[in-house]
This record gives structure tokens, sequence and C-alpha cells, in this order.
């Protein structure tokens, strides 16, 4: 086969090779379906329980103990006489089978959910079981992975984040979507795990299964059938990456010794643990969410502080910065839940959750207390989605008041930046969040992939408002930090750090790059590089201005 | 009718593994029977979605009830499985 080359957008920069799997988005019953014979419709629908409830004890097999009781419990599910009762019940009313699964399913869930918070996690298993008998009973393939058997570059339309963090690390070496965005959540979790990922690959879908493919998001391209030159390419690149890892350590300096911390972004106890590992100054951006996402009620206090603890523990004396609960109208939670809005990322989220459910704040902020008292850590706290000095204050008086001493705004809200010094008289400290920034400034959806070129933190009128920012928080005399996919940009986190940003925070894999990039470049350098990059009419032309300010090493084997 | 009422000892309550254990021995029984919370409506303890949404914690009482020949012994095993603790 001749090489193919897919184009697509490229995100981190690694590279892998492996054999495509199409991971299909589970399958729901169709509108037009035609009841059939009930009798007929029930001997399909037992086939289809013993079949799925068959696949799950199979995967079972080979798993450790607490999974394989999991896959048993969800088999058993499955096989359930009542739920099969409740399905006959409707396909005898003339329910089409496939709606009959779908109405059981939602009435056992309401079950489990009556159970208590305990059983969440069952709810998503029963759906799991819902999805597979649909896909039976439609005849399509069961919805998620196979077993792998080798290196998988798994090829979709898009994945939920839930999904990629549940991939096997050393089978999974890239992920290629048709849809999604360079910030959407899934592309930066994928960056978070080291994970090669491509969105916007046109066709991806049509991939074949089982054909060898070379991803390479730094070139952004996705190579299927790749030859010999393409393949000692991606060798190159890997080793090239894994030699940049240790060629600087400790802490970030510029290269005339202005400290610059550099710090992990985390999302689960798992990340920090492997963030922890790494050779990092702490950790910038703990988003608090995934222990809330997918969940029926919020957490309990107790079980918020055993995992704060968790992850405080994992880092020790390196200080972690944690973000209060960052959900609302742009990933609903069904205990905050409002009216659906036309427009969630302007909605009510972040903060603005908060300040309707004070109570769901103050459990977080006792909890992170308790996790602290607890590991002998003193970790820092802050606020996502602040919009005015008012409300900055409101939230840092609040962790004050939970024994929280030092209390910091997010900065993503143009208004924020843009009254900046009003919010750094109110806090402890400030971060900027350049994902949301870059998307209110510009006025793009972050997951509009098809606007990419708006949705770029090079642009110079977002590159205006982070230096605001940090010219605020110098005056103040606060710490400035930058948590957005920005600070990965080994030459845009030289602009950050001449912008007045005094922390950098990103994707754990990404700090041996920037570490590199910031002790080959002195401080002024840095500073001018910021005012080319502001001058500059375009986010090309900025960033080719700070390209001719870079060290040439810089620049070889990105 | 032969009833039996026991204490859950699985710490983590009758969910997981040990519902999967409790409803794997009360379908083997193969007779009906039927598991409540004291005092509450009887479901069939076959089913796992709704033994489960019992939400019956450790320590929790539970009556078991089942008729047909061999219900004492079987319900007998039962209250037995229910009173280990399957996460020690």
């Amino acid at each position: 086969m001749t090489p193919a080359r897919w184009p697509g957008i490229g995100v981190g920069r690694g590279a892998a090779i492996g054999r495509v799997v199409q991971l299909a988005p589970p399958v729901r019953p169709p509108v037009d379906e035609a009841a059939g014979d009930p009798v007929r419709a029930m001997a399909q629908v037992r086939t289809a329980t013993g079949a799925v409830a068959g696949a799950l004890r199979d995967r079972a097999a080979g798993t450790d103990a607490t999974t394989a009781a999991v896959l048993e419990a969800t088999a058993l599910m499955a096989l359930d006489p009542s739920l099969l009762a409740d399905v006959e019940a409707r396909v005898e009313q003339g329910v089409p089978v496939t709606h009959a699964v779908d109405a059981a399913v939602e009435r056992f869930c309401a079950v489990l959910i009556a159970g208590g918070p305990v059983l969440a996690d069952r709810v998503t298993d029963l759906r799991d079981v819902r999805d597979r008998l649909v896909a039976r009973l439609l005849g399509v393939p069961e919805p998620g992975l196979p077993v792998l058997t080798g290196p998988t570059v798994v090829v979709a339309a898009d994945l939920a984040p839930s999904t990629v963090a549940a991939f096997d690390p050393r089978l999974v070496v890239a992920i290629v979507l048709e849809l999604g965005g360079p910030t959407s959540h899934t592309a930066i979790l994928a960056a978070e795990l080291d994970l090669p990922c491509l969105v916007r690959v046109a066709g991806a879908r049509t991939m074949p299964t089982g054909a060898l493919v070379a991803v390479d998001a730094a070139a952004g391209t996705t190579v299927l059938f790749p030859d010999a030159s393409v393949r000692a390419a991606v060798a190159r690149r890997r080793t090239a990456r894994a030699t940049g890892r240790t060629a600087t350590s400790g802490p970030g300096a510029t290269r005339d010794g202005t400290p610059v911390r550099l710090l992990a972004n985390v999302g689960t106890v798992a990340d920090a643990v492997a963030a922890a590992g790494r050779d990092v100054e702490g950790v910038g951006l703990f988003r608090t969410e995934v222990l809330f996402l997918d969940r029926t009620v919020a957490p309990s206090e107790a079980e918020q502080a055993d995992a704060y603890a968790a992850v405080l523990a994992a880092f020790g004396e390196r200080p972690v910065v944690v973000r209060t609960l960052d959900a609302g109208a742009d990933k609903p939670l069904t205990f905050t839940a409002g009216e659906p809005e036309v427009n969630p990322a302007l909605g009510r989220r972040g903060l603005r959750t908060a300040a309707r459910f004070p109570d769901l704040l103050d459990d977080q902020l006792r909890a992170l207390r308790r996790a602290a008292d607890r590991t002998g850590t003193e970790p820092w706290v802050m606020a996502p989605m602040v919009a005015t000095a008012a409300e900055a204050r409101w939230f840092a008086d609040r962790a004050h008041a939970a024994g929280l001493p030092t209390a910091g705004a997010m900065v993503e809200v143009p208004a924020a930046a843009l009254r900046a010094g009003a919010i750094a008289a109110t806090c402890d400290f400030l971060s900027i969040g350049t994902n949301d920034l870059t998307q209110f400034v510009m006025a793009t959806d972050r997951a509009a992939g098809s606007l990419a070129e708006l949705l770029d933190p090079w642009q110079p009128a977002v590159l205006d408002l982070i230096a605001a920012t940090g010219a605020a928080g110098r005056s103040a005399g606060i710490p400035v930090g930058v948590c957005g996919e920005a600070a990965r940009d080994p030459l845009l986190a030289l602009v950050l750090v001449g912008s007045g940003a005094t922390s950098l925070s990103m994707a754990a894999p990404a700090v041996p790059a920037v570490r590199s990039a910031l002790s080959r470049t002195d401080l002024t350098t840095c500073t001018a590089m910021a005012a080319a990059a502001r001058t500059a009419e375009s986010a090309a032309h900025a960033r080719a201005a700070v390209e001719a300010m870079a060290d040439p090493d810089l620049l070889d084997g990105r | 009718m032969p009833t039996r009422t026991a204490a859950v000892a699985s710490r983590v309550g009758l969910h997981a593994r040990p519902a999967s254990l409790f409803v794997q021995a009360a379908t083997a029984t193969g007779l009906a029977v039927t598991i409540a919370r004291a005092g509450g409506v009887p479901v069939d303890a076959r089913s796992i979605l709704l033994v489960m949404g019992l939400g019956a914690r450790h320590g929790d009482e539970v009556v078991l009830e089942a008729h047909g020949e061999g219900a004492e012994t079987a319900l007998d095993a039962l209250v037995q499985l229910l009173q280990t603790d399957h996460d020690a």
C-alpha cells in the first residue's frame, strides 16, 4: 500500500505508530423502529442478554479481582430477571424492542439512584449494558474497544474525556479524531497522558481497522500505511523528545536566573501520582470537577477530603493550587442542574454555580482544609470564571473563613483581565486560564475546530490581556500563573514570562521542553519577545516575530 | 412461609461483589426468594438491580422469604452468606 497522508490539528508534540482500531459511539434506539412480533422480539432480547453477559464474563477472566467483580455484577445486570420482565411487559404493549430495553433500563436506573450515592457508578454500568444490548439487537458492533493486542491508534468521531482516561496506556499509543478541537477537554487530557492526538482529521472514520498508521502530533499529520522513511522519522522524533526531556532538570528559571515555577495540571488522584513522579515543582491547576462528573449527588466532604489528601500527599512539600468546582452549564452535573442554556459557555458555570449552591463550595473548602491538616500541607485555592472584583472578594473571604489563607482568582473572562488591578486587590494570587480567555476574547467556541485559527493564544488581543494581568499582579506584588494550554508551547511560554507570568502550569509531559526553552533565554529577551508579539498584526506574525528572536537551538527538533 | 432476618456483614453494604454473590446464590436455589429491608417491600432476590436498589448498608437488617421444598435450608445458606464479610 502506498502511504496516504491525512492532515489534522496536532495536540502535543509526540509521535507514535500503531494499528487502527475504530471506536464506534453507542447507538441509540432508532426513531423509526417498528414494533415486531413480541415472542420473536423477546427471543432476540434473551439471545442479546446472554451474549452481552458472556462477553463481559470473558473480559473479566483476564483482569484483577476488583475489575472482575465489577464485570461480573454488570453481567448479572444484563441477565437480571426483573429487567427482562420489564422489557417483556413493554414489548407486549407494542413498544419496539430497543425502545423497550431503553425505557426498562431507565426505570432501573431510577431504582439505583434512589438506593443512594454509592450506586451511582452502577448506573453508569447499567447504561453501558443498555448500549451493548441495543447494539446487539440492531446487529451493529458493541460500543467500546475490543480486546487490544498491540500498539493501537484509536480512531473515532469524537471521544468523551472519561473514555480516554480509561484507555490502557501500555496499548493505546495515539488518538485520531474526526471532530473535536485542539483545546477540547479530550485533547487536553490526551496531552496530560502524553498521548499524541490529532483532531479535525477529515474522513478518519474511513481508515481501515487493523491498518498501520503513523501519528505525528507536532507535524499535524497521520500517515496511513507508513513506509520505512516515515517510520524512521517517527522513531527519530521519539528519541529526540526523550533526549530533550533529560537535557535540563530541576526548578525552572530563565538563563539569567529569574525563577519561573514549572507546574503540572492534574485532574485525578492517578494523574497527580503520575505527575508527582516527574520533574515538576508542584501543581498549578488541580481540576476538582473530575471527582464530581458522572455523579448523581455531590461526593461527601469526607470522600472529597480523601481525594484531596491523596493529591496533596503525592506532592508533599511542593505547592498545589486547587481549583474549586468548575461545572455548570458547560459541564452539567445532575445536582447543580439549572435550566438548559442556549449559550452554556457564557452561562451559569464555574464560580457562578458556587454562588447559586454555596453549600457545595463550602463543603469543598472544608474538605480541602481537612486534607491540608491531614497531610501537613498548605494548598492554595482558586475560583474559576471570576468576572468581577466583588466575585473574587466573595470567594477569597469564604476561603479565608474556611481556614485556607491563600485564595486566588482565575483570569479567564476578559472583564477580569481588563480589571485585573481591582481583582488583584481582593485576593492572594491570579491564574490566567488561556483556553477560556482565548475563547472569550476571540468570540470563538472552544469546540469549534473549524475556527482553530481564531482560537489561538498567539492572537495579539489575547496577549494584550495576559500582559495587562501580569502588570496588575506585579503592581499588587502577588504571583501570576498561567495554567492554560498556552503554557506548554515553549515559544509562547517565553512570551508569557515576558508578560509577567511567575509560574507556568501545563500537562506534565510538556514541562521539559518549556524548561529547556527558558534556560536558553534571558528575562530581557522574554520581555522583548512579548512586546514584539503584541505589536504584530496577527497570530502568525506574532509567532514569526518571536521565532526570529529565539535561540536557534530552541527551534531545532520542534 | 419460612422467613429469616439477617444483618448485612459486608462493609460496603449489599452492592458490588456481595450483591453478586447473594444474587447468584439466590438464583441457584431454584426458589422464588424475596428480600426486603426490615418493614419494607420485598423484592426478587434473583434481581441484582432490585437487590442493589434496596441500598442496604453494613449492619442493616434484611428479611428473606421463600417457600417450596427446601426453603428452610436454602434460607439458612443465604443468611450465612449475608452474615459473612465478603470484603474482608
